[in-house]
């Protein structure tokens, strides 16, 4: 094929990008379970990038968790959301930044039903007035926050202090990536590389430095599922989604895991230490896990950031393998201290799954 | 035409995911709940598209429809661009209208769903929160989980977090007029109601099952429909 034939066809799975002036909307799982995540997002984009980030804190849940649960209709969820974009358009800025793949695909969802369907908008501003007295606009633009750290991993990669590769042998390390089923399944166009070819995280891991490997189950559902995970009785669901990607990608023996979705990175870290108690078997190296990262603890090991700063050690399945490997130094001795360097004490260990 | 189709057409993802279905089966080979459960997209669409009414109700009081995890793989995949899974969400929310999803051990789980992601969006103004997670209820967090939630606020202070404080930042506390126009929200789009006819309905069957029930989620009701599992739902 030409190369002009290339690149017209890989433009249908380009997205707009916006490049500042960003409206940031928190997710709430990632802020319960990675909450130094969110932080070292706006570190990033504010100190090392330079970029206009507004946070509202009058912003809540999108109610995208509980639409997902069937406990609310479309009405309720598209007025929450309408509040949202009326936060963000009190801001003066147009460029709406979700920090989680729920609320990401519900935006999507909300406003391409608007597109079909004008007469629901028009309810929907009819309900936020009855309810709040609020209006508001539309974005112009909505990017996930790992679109706006795709966007910018060059610049991540040229400031960075370390990079994906093993420090000793000089090879590359090798991560297997999780999409999060909401950021393009539903709608493939508005994801970097559609549903095909999700390229935001591979895109990050090639500019550290690092070797993406395929392996068959790599689009595979985490098994969130909404209700399957958060009823106990469900939870065999759950778990087994993630163990068919364990069992998958074990073989590849990969480095790390990176993740897209707040709630991808919880499951595939914490169904490692439930495989290990409930079957003994564990998948990383010697005994130890397949280290789970979100995109922002990436951008902030590459940059050089402490990874305790970083929140890892509130990991159970341990990084510390794959910071060795990236020859980042870190001490242990202040792994578990507060603020002010109190000491808060130890986790206790698993039985089976080894940690540091 | 009759009522219970009329009803499932007047849902925006009815309408949205219910094309001609070919009954092809790829949504059903792409399902990872059908991987797991007794389940099969293909025939929920099957049924649905053919009107008949004693068949849907059939679903809607059933387990089936309640297998679904919503992560919308169908969508990507069916060549006639059917979305099973926003049919099965129209399914739902019909069954939860007419008082059906009570009938079923999957469907009674929505009081749990009500109580926790429900409620705490309500009272915090996040679908989850903190101080609400234990192992108890959650033991697969491990033991790193015990730690972090014994520190709470120590911990949540060393990563950066504006834990129950006032104006931004993680987990700060959502001003009171935030969380009053997130209840008025829910007030005039029905949210409410929806939330109140859990509530009747998982009381009626309560006490058909002779079960305590109250407000909270430790009462005998709450306790058998968070960890009942008849292990009737799973593939051979």
């Amino acid at each position: 094929m030409k190369i002009e034939g290339k690149k017209r066809l890989w433009q249908d799975y380009q997205k707009e990008i916006a490049t500042d002036n960003y409206f940031y909307a928190r997710s709430c799982i990632r802020q319960n379970f990675f909450p130094a995540s969110e932080k070292t997002f706006l570190r990033v984009m504010r100190e090392e990038l330079n970029k206009d980030v507004y946070e509202d804190p009058r912003h809540t849940t999108c109610s995208g968790i509980v639409y997902h649960s069937d406990l609310v209709t479309m009405d309720t969820t598209m007025t929450v959301i309408a509040r949202q974009f009326s936060l963000m358009t009190e801001s003066g800025r147009k460029n709406y930044v979700p920090s989680c793949i729920t609320s990401f695909g519900l935006y999507t969802e909300v406003l391409e039903m608007w597109e079909h369907f004008p007469e629901l908008e028009t309810k929907a501003r009819e309900m936020l007035w009855k309810a709040t007295g609020r209006e508001f606009e539309k974005p112009e633009n909505v990017a996930h926050a790992s679109d706006i750290i795709y966007k910018f991993r060059n610049e991540i990669a040229s400031r960075g202090k370390f990079r994906l590769v093993n420090h000793r042998t000089g090879q590359p390390l090798r991560g297997v990536e999780h999409i999060g089923c909401h950021y393009s399944k539903m709608f493939p166009h508005k994801g970097v590389g559609g549903a095909e070819y999700p390229y935001v995280l591979v895109g990050m891991i090639e500019a550290f430095g690092g070797e993406v490997v395929d392996y068959p189950e790599r689009r595979h559902c985490c098994g969130f599922g909404f209700r399957q995970y958060v009823v106990k009785a469900n939870r065999g669901f759950s778990i087994s989604s993630s163990r068919k990607k364990f069992e998958s990608m074990a073989p590849y023996k990969p480095d790390f895991i990176l993740t897209n979705c707040p709630g991808c990175p919880y499951f595939l870290d914490r169904w490692q230490y439930a495989i290990s108690e409930m079957e003994g078997v564990t998948y990383g190296e010697n005994g130890y896990g397949i280290p789970v990262l979100t995109y922002e603890e990436l951008a902030g090991l590459v940059l050089g950031y402490d990874p305790w700063d970083l929140g890892l050690q509130t990991h159970q399945v341990s990084v510390e393998p794959l910071l060795e490997k990236m020859g980042i130094p870190y001490n242990p001795a202040t792994k578990y201290l507060g603020a002010q360097g109190q000491d808060l004490g130890r986790p206790e260990k698993p039985s089976v799954l080894k940690v540091y | 035409m009759g009522q219970i189709i009329d009803r499932l057409k007047q849902d925006i993802r009815f309408e949205e995911g219910m094309n001609a279905c070919i009954n092809c089966g790829t949504c059903t080979a792409i399902c990872p709940a059908a991987e797991f459960y007794n389940y099969d997209p293909r025939q929920v669409v099957v049924d649905v598209q053919s009107n008949n009414e004693e068949k849907i109700i059939e679903l809607l009081k059933g387990e089936t429809i309640w297998y679904c995890g919503e992560c919308m793989s169908c969508k990507t995949r069916c060549p006639r661009s059917n979305t099973p899974g926003l049919i099965i969400m129209a399914l739902r929310a019909l069954s939860q209208e007419l008082g059906y999803f009570t009938e079923s051990e999957k469907g009674r789980q929505q009081l749990v769903l009500k109580r926790t992601v429900g409620e705490w969006s309500l009272k915090h103004g996040y679908c989850m929160y903190p101080e609400a997670l234990t192992t108890h209820n959650f033991p697969e967090q491990g033991p790193i989980w015990d730690w972090e939630h014994g520190n709470l606020h120590a911990v949540m202070e060393r990563l950066g977090a504006n834990f129950q404080g006032e104006g931004p930042g993680i987990l700060r506390k959502i001003p009171q007029e935030s969380l009053d126009e997130l209840y008025k929200i829910f007030e005039v789009t029905g949210g409410l109601d929806r939330f109140e006819n859990i509530e009747k309905c998982s009381q009626k069957k309560a006490e058909e099952f002779g079960m305590s029930f109250d407000e909270t989620i430790n009462n005998e009701y709450f306790d058998h429909i968070f960890v009942q599992n008849n292990g009737e739902h799973f593939k051979e």
